[in-house]
């Protein structure tokens, strides 16, 4: 188990496109970190130079306190599960989780000890005998990852591990996943594209553009205090709402009616002409279901729906709104950046699932107005973002995950690693 | 497809199998047909014997024959072997490896195995002669994987190529050298490519006859084809036609046996199951 810090890192193909572009991340011992980002952010480059499959152009990375930019994979003692499993098909599966143990030429008895202590905590005990061609997707998943937990890793490594699986399963692996992570205590770098995977699984989450790091922060702090429009709008599904907006005194008038600021939060948006209002979809509310007492702390406004989306637990409406070329066009690309396909401008708003507003109606909505952001549509930052506020969110974060770590390894899945120190990363079987 | 396409299937399967397989037939039936019979106007011998068979195996033609056999095998299951490790080593490079002159490489092979084998026989044949090659083994094995490198080097990339990289760098992650990776993953994947290679580089050696002929003289290094090309009959008005039927039968089955026997290891599809499925 070892920390992992990365220090400018770059990589620039020959063609000199930069897919990751000095990034520095510091990644704790037994940390549970999640790189996220749209196709193409450099993400899964970043975490195969990390394993050691990419050169790394320049830059440090050092893992466990040392520098590793020259040494080779196998050298690094990491342990990685590929998007596609990569298992061997010529091996049984006994044989395919054994593999990295037979390559370091250890002892027969010990090597049928670990396989079988993996196989018990993957559930895999009765298809050790069987090929990989012969299992199905959630069970060759099982077997890539008792090929990492089989050695005792520095970190381990997971590249999409569960795009290829279908939804069902893909919670449950997810769970099976986090479980496995918080009773190991191992570091862990987790590269995915899907939101979910990133809010449930990680400790912090570093959002990444375009090869550069947008922000390293807790799912929470990302999603009640992000950084910028970029990371306001990738993360939350569905996605925040962003309304045109234009500061007077300090009320800023939107398509939505006006929406007054706290004198603190208006100092920090005054001074520009345009400004975008980022609104999440549970912000708002049907005003007819709003409590007489929380109503004076948002604003109303009537709008008229123009589709509703009722889900049982929760019902969205779809409210489309004018908004100036420029904006249109600005939200445009965003939504283009994000790999979504957003066509108009339209607000999608949340509302109580016994809500009886209707589509093609107009209707009285409520919004609160104490959590939404305020965004500089040329730079994309956010202007009343609270750092301190956010930092307490991580902190808390951090906090949490130490106590899990301590309690899911008290409560007699201990790892055996922590208390007989060589043996490992596996269970003690119980 | 409706049971009237299915039926034109069948019956164009059949005559294509009847075309091809009656030489086959027609020469089996000639090696069973005793001298006088040759010419007995009938596709079937009137009176089966293997006279023929125990005149190339321990009769008069048995001093040609016997060595040739040897020296047919011997000569190209070494030639098979080495162009197979050959082969395997520049198809990986080939399919995974990205260095200058990768188009060249393929070029040249494609560009050596559609040269003519006739032009250079003569060249080789007074080399050989200068270099004491001429009339041994290495005399023949040099021109034969000449012949054979190339196809093995275009099928066998073709074969590492369809084996997904992850496979590699898994193995590579899981503490495997790129030697290790390559001989416990990439080579037990590559299997049915490395058998069907090597059966048909095999069968170009086995059935070449220019320089056979042309770099030998004498028992040493004979190979079959050659050998068959110098039976005479039992007198000069004889031909021996039952003879070399015979001969031909038996070099036949050589191959069929090799094909038989990898047929199971060549069926491709080993990878299935080693990514998503």
């Amino acid at each position: 188990m070892a920390s992992i810090e990365m220090r400018n890192i770059v990589k620039q193909y020959g063609d000199g496109y930069p897919a990751v572009n000095d990034v520095s991340l510091d990644i704790a011992d037994g940390e549970f970190m999640i790189l996220v980002g749209p196709s193409g952010c450099g993400k899964s480059t970043l975490l195969r130079m990390i394993v050691g499959l990419e050169d790394i152009t320049s830059g440090d990375m050092v893992i466990g306190g040392k520098r590793v930019n020259d040494l080779a994979p196998r050298e690094r003692n990491l342990s990685m599960v590929f998007q596609n499993y990569a298992l061997y098909p010529h091996m049984t599966v006994f044989e395919n989780i054994a593999f990295p143990l037979r390559l370091s030429k250890t002892p027969d008895d010990e090597v049928r000890r670990r396989v079988q202590e993996a196989s018990d905590v993957l559930e895999l005990k009765e298809h050790l005998e069987r090929k990989p061609a012969n299992l199905s997707g959630g069970q060759r998943q099982r077997v890539a990852m008792g090929r990492a937990i089989v050695r005792q890793a520095e970190a381990f490594l997971f590249d999409e591990p569960l795009s290829n699986l279908d939804a069902k399963l893909r919670g449950q692996m997810r769970t099976e996943i986090s479980r496995l992570q918080r009773r190991l205590g191992i570091t862990t770098v987790y590269v995915t594209h899907d939101q979910t995977e990133a809010m449930t699984l990680g400790d912090r989450v570093c959002v990444l553009r375009k090869g550069k790091i947008q922000q390293v922060a807790s799912p929470r702090e990302l999603y009640e205090q992000p950084v910028n429009l970029f990371v306001a709008g990738f993360i939350g599904s569905p996605p925040m709402n962003f309304l045109p907006a234009s500061l007077e005194g300090t009320t800023l008038s939107t398509p939505f009616g006006p929406i007054a600021l706290d004198e603190q939060r208006a100092a920090a948006v005054r001074g520009r002409d345009l400004l975008l209002v980022g609104i999440r979809p549970e912000y708002f509310e049907d005003a007819s279901l709003v409590d007489e007492a929380k109503r004076p702390l948002g604003s109303t406004f009537r709008a008229r729906v123009d589709v509703t989306e009722w889900l049982g637990d929760s019902q969205y409406a779809y409210i489309p709104y004018e908004a100036p070329e420029a904006i249109t066009a600005q939200l445009r690309d965003l939504s283009r950046e994000l790999d979504s396909e957003e066509l108009r401008t339209q607000a999608i708003v949340s509302i109580d699932s016994t809500s009886r507003i209707r589509e093609g109606r107009e209707a009285e909505f409520w919004l609160d107005s104490r959590k939404i952001h305020v965004f500089d549509p040329q730079t994309g930052e956010n202007l009343t973002r609270d750092a301190e506020a956010g930092a307490r969110l991580t902190q808390m974060a951090t906090e949490d995950r130490v106590e899990q770590v301590e309690h899911a390894q008290s409560t007699g899945q201990t790892v055996s690693g922590q208390s007989s120190g060589p043996s490992g990363a596996h269970r003690a079987t119980a | 497809m409706s049971s009237r396409s299915k039926v034109w299937w069948v019956v164009g399967g059949v005559l294509i199998v009847i075309y091809c397989l009656f030489p086959i037939a027609w020469i089996v039936s000639l090696s069973f047909k005793a001298p006088s019979d040759i010419s007995n106007q009938s596709f079937l011998p009137t009176d089966p014997s293997i006279e023929n068979y125990s005149t190339i195996l321990t009769g008069s033609a048995s001093d040609l024959f016997l060595p040739a056999l040897r020296n047919s095998f011997g000569i190209c299951l070494i030639a098979t072997a080495i162009s197979c490790i050959l082969s395997m080593f520049a198809a990986y490079a080939i399919a995974r490896l990205d260095f200058p002159g990768k188009k060249l490489i393929l070029g040249t092979a494609l560009a050596v195995a559609i040269f003519p084998v006739i032009s250079i026989v003569t060249p080789l044949f007074n080399l050989w002669r200068q270099i004491g090659l001429y009339d041994t083994w290495p005399g023949l094995i040099i021109p034969y994987l000449s012949l054979t490198l190339p196809i093995s080097i275009w099928t066998m990339s073709a074969f590492f190529r369809e084996i997904p990289w992850e496979m590699e760098q898994a193995a590579q992650v899981d503490g495997a050298t790129t030697w290790q990776a390559f001989r416990k993953v990439i080579v037990p994947l590559a299997a049915p490519g490395v058998f069907t290679t090597a059966i048909i580089a095999f069968f170009i050696a086995w059935n070449d006859f220019a320089y056979g002929i042309s770099l030998t003289s004498t028992d040493a290094s004979r190979p079959v084809p050659a050998a068959l090309g110098l039976f005479t009959g039992a007198s000069q008005f004889e031909d021996p036609t039952g003879a070399i039927a015979a001969a031909a039968v038996i070099v036949t089955i050589p191959v069929v046996v090799l094909v038989l026997l990898f047929q199971r290891r060549i069926v491709a599809g080993l990878t299935n199951g080693a990514v998503k499925g």
